[in-house]
């Protein structure tokens, strides 16, 4: 399947072809009717790509759907939340020495063929995190209300603490280059992962970006955070902000 | 109403219960999710200290003759939210290392038969 897909694959631009081992890390939880297409899309676009998929304890059949269309999967025994399956995908990464990284959701919400517009700040040597933002979003985005202010006061605030503007502090289509992925597979954040670690991450002394993408309707699923859920997670997410600005951050060691 | 010294004294209890809480979690040693519980707590005592006529307006409420009853009441309360929050993450905790119990022995159990039999 992913030779056939591989031979397909559009002739890609020169810098393409550097070769920087490249990892897709897909988190999906019960997303079995749509993983499939994802991993296809993102092979289609860059078969440098290595997929893998972290199942993050799915009743549906995520993972034989992943292996199916030809990723390497990783299936966590229970649930461990969105925060610890991405960070099994950054840990995975960096045993296996791959020099960038890209998330990209297994509900379909993130179009792979934006990566390419994702990686390139990366590419470039600009940023060691790029994240794309819906900030051009064009109507694909739905959202309750209680999560569209969140949203609204994450990017706020996580503006204010890294003395940088932040448009969507809750994107998880994002690319990091190998500093970036050390940093994250060591220390990553469990719940809302996303917000927090924009914060770690300058903490740090590491460089972030967005880049505008457009986002796609969830293909099948339901949003795994529901009204309530979305308010006791903003507590949570703010008080833990909070303190993360009195937290020491040592410096991330270079390679080896 | 709370008399004034009982006040001050409350109030720096809560204060210094507030300042343990945020101290852990900065270091590391509570995560966010199970101190929010604690700093509710803490939140509660230093309102109840500082608004000193409100114990004696919520015991009236509910009929309680006695203020400090109430707050004993409360208190008892929290703990038991507190317990009981714990009991639902023992549980989780115990299900989810059986299952890592059993996800590991079964792939010793594969690594073995994998092997060659030693000689």
């Amino acid at each position: 399947m992913a030779q056939s897909l591989a031979s397909t694959a559009p002739s890609r631009p020169e810098r393409r072809l550097t070769a920087l081992r490249r990892l897709a890390i897909v988190p999906a939880l019960n997303e079995a009717g749509s993983v499939g297409v994802v991993i296809r899309e993102i092979r289609a676009q860059d078969p440098e790509f290595d997929v893998l998929v972290v199942d993050d304890g799915s009743t549906d059949g995520t993972s034989a759907a992943a292996a199916a269309a030809g990723a390497h999967v990783i299936t966590l025994p229970f649930n461990v939340g969105i925060g610890g399956a991405v960070q099994t995908g950054y840990q995975y990464a960096l045993e296996h020495g791959f020099e960038l990284a890209i998330q990209v959701d297994g509900d379909g919400q993130h179009d792979p063929s934006e990566i390419a517009s994702v990686l390139e700040p990366i590419l470039d040597g600009r940023a060691d995190l790029s994240v794309g933002t819906r900030f051009a979003e064009g109507g694909g985005y739905r959202g309750t209300r209680v999560r569209r202010v969140g949203i609204r006061i994450f990017a706020w605030v996580v503006s204010l603490m890294v003395g940088q503007r932040v448009s969507d502090t809750t994107s998880g289509f994002r690319a990091v280059n190998r500093k970036a992925l050390r940093l994250f597979a060591a220390q990553y954040p469990h719940d809302y992962p996303e917000v927090e670690s924009i914060l770690v991450l300058s903490r740090h002394g590491l460089r972030m970006v967005e880049v505008p993408v457009q986002m796609r309707v969830r293909e099948t699923g339901n949003s795994s955070i529901t009204t309530l859920r979305a308010a006791y997670y903003m507590i949570k997410v703010l008080l833990a902000l909070f303190i993360g600005l009195f937290r020491r951050y040592p410096t991330p060691q270079e390679e080896p | 109403m709370t008399p004034f010294r009982v006040s001050i004294a409350a109030a720096i209890a809560a204060v210094i219960l507030l300042l343990v809480i945020l101290e852990l979690i900065r270091s590391r040693r509570l995560q966010e999710r199970y101190a929010l519980l604690w700093l509710l707590t803490g939140v509660v005592i230093f309102v109840l200290a500082v608004w000193r006529s409100l114990l004696g307006k919520a015991s009236d409420l509910v009929g309680i003759a006695y203020p400090p009853s109430a707050l004993f009441i409360l208190a008892a309360f929290f703990i038991l939210l507190v317990l009981l929050h714990y009991s639902t993450v023992i549980s989780r905790l115990s299900e989810q290392n059986t299952i890592l119990a059993q996800r590991l022995a079964i792939l010793e159990n594969r690594l073995r038969e994998a092997e060659p039999p030693a000689r």
